[in-house]
């Protein structure tokens, strides 16, 4: 099985200015165990919402690439958000979701991909331009361009183990991460 | 979006049944750049108007709780944003709207009420009924609007403290008011 802070490190080398969004769970810890950048920013509250985060930011941004790298619990809890997205069309967002099968922050308990839930088909389902499954470490930086150039939307599915890694706590401060994302991206914080 | 023109062609001329149109003006004068909504009878026309504008970017929600995502999205990227729902979807974003208040992002919610006067259906009445309060305790300003006649300056002060002020502001439409347009049950 693959390991999803290793695949999570070589999918996000030489990111440049790549936008990222990690939801509820261990996607924001690998995420930030590549480094804190204000260009990423973590969401705390609203389990379920991270790409439909991504969707708002894609659209304002069509200039910039969005990445929404997060777990199969936050994308399960909105699946309608699949829909949503696709029918959208944005050529500019990737959603990367790091599928373990558990919810791994309160306990491994099982969540539906583990029980037979495909995300990649439901992804393909509901429209999505591209989806792929990488199965081997190596698929993270063959892969890693359509993060950066790839016709959107893009659902990476990504099946890890559950092996244990360090929790890298980022910020939990919500109006300073605005505010660091705004000014590193070239907004004014008031809009 | 034919369906969505038709409504708009056929519908109001002036006076007491053009509010929607009223609203589409205020979100213009407040540089309003994306809309998620999930439709009601009382949001047709302001649904089709924001559609057919192409300074505008509307998004079909498949639900309410995917709204306050759009919202804290559009605001990272420096837009403006607002979302058009019935009290009956209020209850459905109670936890995502935690991340606007989290984050100070801004965000206007334009609510059409069901349940409180000649709802066909009464099952509309318990969310109905605890829409206010709940938009309260969800962090929200809350306005509520049963003359048409102000609508405008209701949501025109809404936007102004919401994206004044980087709040969450709600407008409550009264069933009542909503129920004199045309085609409204």
């Amino acid at each position: 099985m693959l390991d999803r802070r290793e695949f999570v490190a070589r999918l996000l080398k030489d990111r440049g200015d790549l936008m990222v969004l990690t939801g509820l769970g261990t996607a924001t810890f690998d995420v930030a165990a590549q480094g804190d950048n204000p260009l990423n920013f973590y969401i705390w509250s609203g389990m379920g919402c991270t790409a439909m985060v991504g969707l708002g930011l894609a659209l304002a941004r069509p200039d910039r690439r969005v990445a929404v790298i997060t777990g199969d619990g936050d994308v399960l809890m909105a699946l309608g958000s699949l829909a949503t997205i696709a029918s959208k069309q944005p050529n500019n967002l990737s959603i990367v979701c790091i599928d373990n099968a558990v919810y791994a922050a309160t306990g491994m308990q099982p969540t539906a991909t583990g029980a037979g839930c495909d995300l990649a088909a439901t992804a393909r389902a509901c429209g999505f331009k591209q989806v792929v499954a990488p199965t081997d470490i190596a698929e993270a930086d063959t892969l890693r361009p359509l993060l950066h150039s790839g016709q959107g939307p893009v659902f990476m599915h990504v099946r890890v183990g559950t092996q244990k890694h360090k929790r890298i706590i980022p910020t939990r401060d919500g109006y300073g991460m605005k505010h660091r994302f705004l000014e590193a991206s070239g907004k004014k914080a008031m809009i | 979006m034919a369906h969505a023109q038709d409504h708009v062609s056929s519908g109001a001329s002036a006076s007491h049944d053009d509010w929607p149109d009223r609203i589409h003006a205020v979100f213009k004068k407040f540089n309003v750049r994306q809309i998620g909504h999930v439709p009601d009878t009382g949001h047709t026309r302001l649904i089709a108007l924001c559609a057919r504008d192409n300074e505008i970017k509307d998004v079909v929600l498949t639900s309410e709780a995917e709204g306050p995502g759009l919202v804290l999205g559009a605001t990272l990227g420096g837009e403006r944003a607002a979302l058009l729902m019935q009290s009956s979807g209020v209850g459905n974003c109670i936890n995502t709207f935690s991340v606007l208040q989290n984050c100070a992002a801004p965000c206007v919610l334009i609510v059409t009420m069901r349940g409180e006067f000649n709802d066909f259906n009464p099952w509309q009445r318990p969310m109905g009924k605890m829409t206010e309060e709940a938009l309260k305790l969800c962090g929200f300003h809350v306005y509520r609007v049963d003359e048409e006649k102000d609508v405008e300056p209701v949501v025109s002060a809404a936007c102004d403290m919401a994206f004044g002020g980087n709040f969450q502001v709600a407008v409550l439409l009264s069933q009542r008011m909503i129920n004199r347009m045309p085609g409204a049950h």
